[in-house]
C-alpha cells in the first residue's frame, strides 16, 4: 500500500490512537506512541482514545477493530489497525517520509 | 418429544417471540432468550427482513428495544427499504427504541498489521445496548464483518465468539443473519454457525418451474425442540415475512352436526340433509360434467338461505362466471350488490402458492363468508411444486374448518371418462366428503352422473344418479340401472367387447 503526500506538512499532523481500555495491546500501541511522535521531527501528534470511556467516539469514526491508528483528516482516511510497534513503517504508511528520502512533502 | 422432556427443557428456556406468527410455532414460542441464533440465506432471501420484523415485534408489541448492528448498509438506506413493510424505523430511533451500530462500509483505507481485536465493535454494540435498554441485538450480516478483515479469518472467529459471548452474559438475544452460497450447499460462508450459534434458521428463495419459492426452516435449537423441515413464507407489504402455517399441526377436529344446503335439493337428500357446516367437499369430474354449475348452485343456495358466499375463481374470468349462473337462473350481480355474494377471479399464475393461500385468508376473514367455493383446485396445481401442493390442501382445508366455514372445491379429470385427477388423490385424505362428476355411457346415449362417494360422519346415498340441466339448473334423475364403472370405462362400453 503506496503513500499519499502529506498535504500540510507545515502544520503539526493530528492522529487519533483508538484503544480499548487497558490491555497488554494497548500498553505496546501507547509505548509505540511515543516512538513514532519521538521519531518523526516534524512534528506528530497522537490523540490517545480509549474507547470503553468514550464509546460515543467510537461509533462516529466507525472503530470496529482495536488498537487503531487513524488519520482522520487524510481523504479518504487512513487506519493502521494492529501492531503499531514498526516506526518506520507506521511513518510510510501515513505518508511521514524520512527527511533524506527524497520525497517532498509541499 | 415426551411430556417428561419438555418439562425438563422449556421452562429453562423462555422464548421471544419474532412475530411471525407460524414461525414461532415451530420453535414452540420463539427463539430461546438469551442465546444466539444465526439466520442464513442466499442474498434476497429475506435476512434483513427477518431481523428487522425480530425487531420491531420487540418495539412496537412487546415494548422491548433493540439495537440494529449494520454491516452492509446504512441506516438510511435500512429506514427506506424496510418502510414498505410498514416499520416506521426513525420514528423508533428518535424514541430511542431502536439504535443503530453503523458499521457499514466507510470510504477509508485500511492496512492491517499482526494481532487485533473487535473491542470497538464490542464496545459500540454495549454502549447502544445500555443506551437504549435493549433486549433483542440484531447483527446483519456477519458475513460482511468477514469478509471486511478478509485475510484475518482466524481473527475475526475468536472475536465473534467473544462478542457473542459477552452479549449472552448480558442475557440479550442475538440474532445474526449469515450470507449463504447456495440454497443446499453449506450453512454459511465461512462456517458461521459452528463456533457461535445456539441455534441455526435458513430461510430460503429457490427456483422451481421458473418460480420462486420461499421458505424457511429450523434446522438447529440447541437444548429445546423444533419442527423439522421446510415452511412457505411469503413477504407481505406492511406486514413483512408471513409464514404459512401448517394448520395440521394443531389441526382442532371438528365437529358440527349442523347442516347446510348444497343448494341442490336432490343433492342434499343424497347426503342425508347437506353439507356439515365445516365441512369441506370435493366435486370431482371432467370438463362439461357440472362442476361450476355445482359450485354455482352452491354459493346460490347459501346465498339464499340468508348467508354469505364467497367463489375464488381460478379457471374462468368474472365475465363467464356470471354469464354461465344467468343460463342457470341465478343472477351472481344481484347477489353481489346485495353484499352476500363476493366473487374473486385470479389467475393462477399471478402469484405463488402461499401467496395464494394468503390471499384466501384474507378474503376470509374480510368478507367472513358462510361458505366458500374455490374453482379449480386442479388450476392451482399447475403452478404448485409437489410438495408445496399437499402443504397449501392442508393449510387450506384446515383453515376452512377452523373458520366454521363450509367450503367446496372442484378438480378436474384429465380424461373424459372416469379416471381419477392427481389432485384427486392428493386431496381426497384432507376433504369431508367426495362428489363425482361423470359421462356415462348408456347404449348410444351419453348422460351425466352424480355420486357421493364419501362422506365422512354421515351416510349417504351409494347409487349414481343422472342429471341433466336447464334454464334452471341441475335435476337429478334416476339411478342408472346397469352397474357403470365409474372409475374407468364405461359399464355399456366393456359389455359390447
Amino acid at each position: 500500500m503506496s503513500s499519499s503526500h502529506r498535504s500540510d506538512p507545515g502544520a503539526n499532523a493530528l492522529l487519533r490512537l483508538y484503544i480499548a481500555g487497558d490491555t497488554p495491546s494497548a500498553r505496546r500501541a501507547l509505548e509505540s506512541r511515543l516512538r513514532i511522535m519521538k521519531e518523526w521531527a516534524g512534528g506528530i501528534e497522537i490523540h490517545i482514545v480509549d474507547i470503553l470511556a468514550h464509546p460515543e467516539a467510537a461509533e462516529s469514526a466507525g472503530i470496529l477493530a482495536t488498537p487503531t491508528l487513524s488519520d482522520e483528516r487524510a481523504t479518504p482516511p487512513r487506519r493502521l489497525i494492529g501492531d503499531i510497534s514498526n516506526t518506520a513503517q507506521v511513518l510510510d504508511y501515513f505518508g511521514f517520509r524520512g527527511k533524506d528520502s527524497g520525497y517532498d512533502h509541499s | 418429544m415426551t411430556t417428561a422432556e419438555e418439562i425438563l427443557i422449556d421452562p429453562v428456556l423462555e422464548r421471544v417471540r419474532t412475530g411471525i406468527e407460524a414461525f414461532d410455532d415451530l420453535v414452540m414460542g420463539g427463539l430461546p432468550r438469551g442465546r444466539t441464533t444465526i439466520v442464513g440465506g442466499t442474498p434476497g432471501s429475506g435476512k434483513t427482513v427477518f431481523a428487522t420484523q425480530f425487531l420491531a415485534h420487540g418495539i412496537t408489541v412487546l415494548g422491548e428495544p433493540g439495537v440494529f448492528v449494520t454491516f452492509e448498509e446504512s441506516p438510511a438506506e435500512i429506514e427506506v427499504n424496510m418502510a414498505s413493510f410498514g416499520w416506521t424505523i426513525r420514528r423508533w430511533r428518535e424514541a430511542n427504541k431502536l439504535v443503530f451500530v453503523d458499521a457499514s462500509p466507510r470510504d477509508h483505507d485500511q492496512m492491517i498489521i499482526g494481532n487485533f481485536d473487535l473491542a470497538g465493535l464490542l464496545t459500540r454494540v454495549l454502549h447502544a445496548a445500555r443506551n437504549s435498554a435493549a433486549k433483542r441485538i440484531v447483527l446483519d450480516s456477519v458475513t460482511q464483518l468477514f469478509d471486511r478483515f478478509v485475510a484475518e479469518q482466524t481473527s475475526v472467529r475468536r472475536e465473534l465468539l467473544r462478542i457473542a459471548t459477552a452479549l449472552k452474559k448480558q442475557g440479550l438475544t442475538v440474532l445474526m443473519t449469515a450470507e449463504r452460497n447456495s440454497e443446499y450447499g453449506e450453512i454459511s460462508r465461512h462456517r458461521i454457525e459452528e463456533f457461535v450459534a445456539d441455534n441455526v434458521v435458513i430461510l430460503r428463495n429457490a427456483l422451481y418451474r421458473e418460480r420462486r419459492r420461499r421458505t424457511i426452516e429450523v434446522l438447529k435449537m440447541r437444548g429445546s425442540r423444533h419442527v423439522e423441515g421446510e415452511v412457505p413464507i411469503t413477504l407481505v407489504e406492511k406486514q413483512g415475512i408471513v409464514a404459512v402455517p401448517l394448520s395440521s399441526l394443531r389441526l382442532e377436529q371438528q365437529s358440527s352436526t349442523k347442516r347446510v344446503t348444497s343448494g341442490i335439493s336432490e343433492l342434499d337428500s343424497m347426503c342425508s340433509g347437506g353439507f356439515f357446516r365445516d365441512s369441506v367437499t370435493l366435486v370431482s369430474g371432467a370438463t362439461g360434467t357440472g362442476k361450476t354449475l355445482l359450485v354455482t348452485n352452491f354459493l346460490a343456495g347459501g346465498v339464499v338461505s340468508g348467508e354469505r358466499a364467497l367463489l375464488v375463481g381460478y379457471e374462468e374470468s368474472r365475465g363467464q362466471l356470471f354469464r354461465n349462473a344467468r343460463g342457470w337462473g341465478v343472477d351472481f350481480e344481484a347477489m353481489e350488490a346485495d353484499g352476500r355474494l363476493k366473487v374473486i377471479c385470479i389467475y393462477p399464475e399471478a402469484q405463488n402458492l402461499p401467496d395464494h393461500l394468503l390471499m384466501i385468508r384474507e378474503l376470509v376473514q374480510e368478507f367472513k363468508p358462510d361458505r366458500i367455493a374455490i374453482d379449480s383446485l386442479s388450476a392451482l396445481e399447475r403452478i404448485a411444486p409437489d410438495s408445496g401442493f399437499r402443504e397449501f390442501l392442508i393449510s387450506l382445508t384446515s383453515f376452512i374448518k377452523e373458520h366454521e366455514i363450509a367450503g367446496l372445491c372442484t378438480a378436474t379429470d384429465k380424461s373424459l371418462v372416469g379416471g381419477q385427477s392427481a389432485s384427486e388423490q392428493h386431496i381426497s385424505t384432507f376433504t369431508d366428503a367426495i362428489i363425482l362428476l361423470r359421462y356415462i355411457q348408456e347404449g348410444n346415449f351419453m348422460h351425466r352422473g352424480i355420486m357421493v362417494l364419501k362422506m365422512r360422519g354421515s351416510e349417504h346415498d351409494k347409487q349414481i344418479r343422472r342429471f341433466t340441466v336447464d334454464g334452471a339448473g341441475m335435476h337429478l334423475g334416476q339411478p342408472f340401472n346397469g352397474a357403470p364403472d365409474i372409475f374407468g370405462e364405461s359399464a355399456a362400453s366393456r359389455r359390447e367387447e
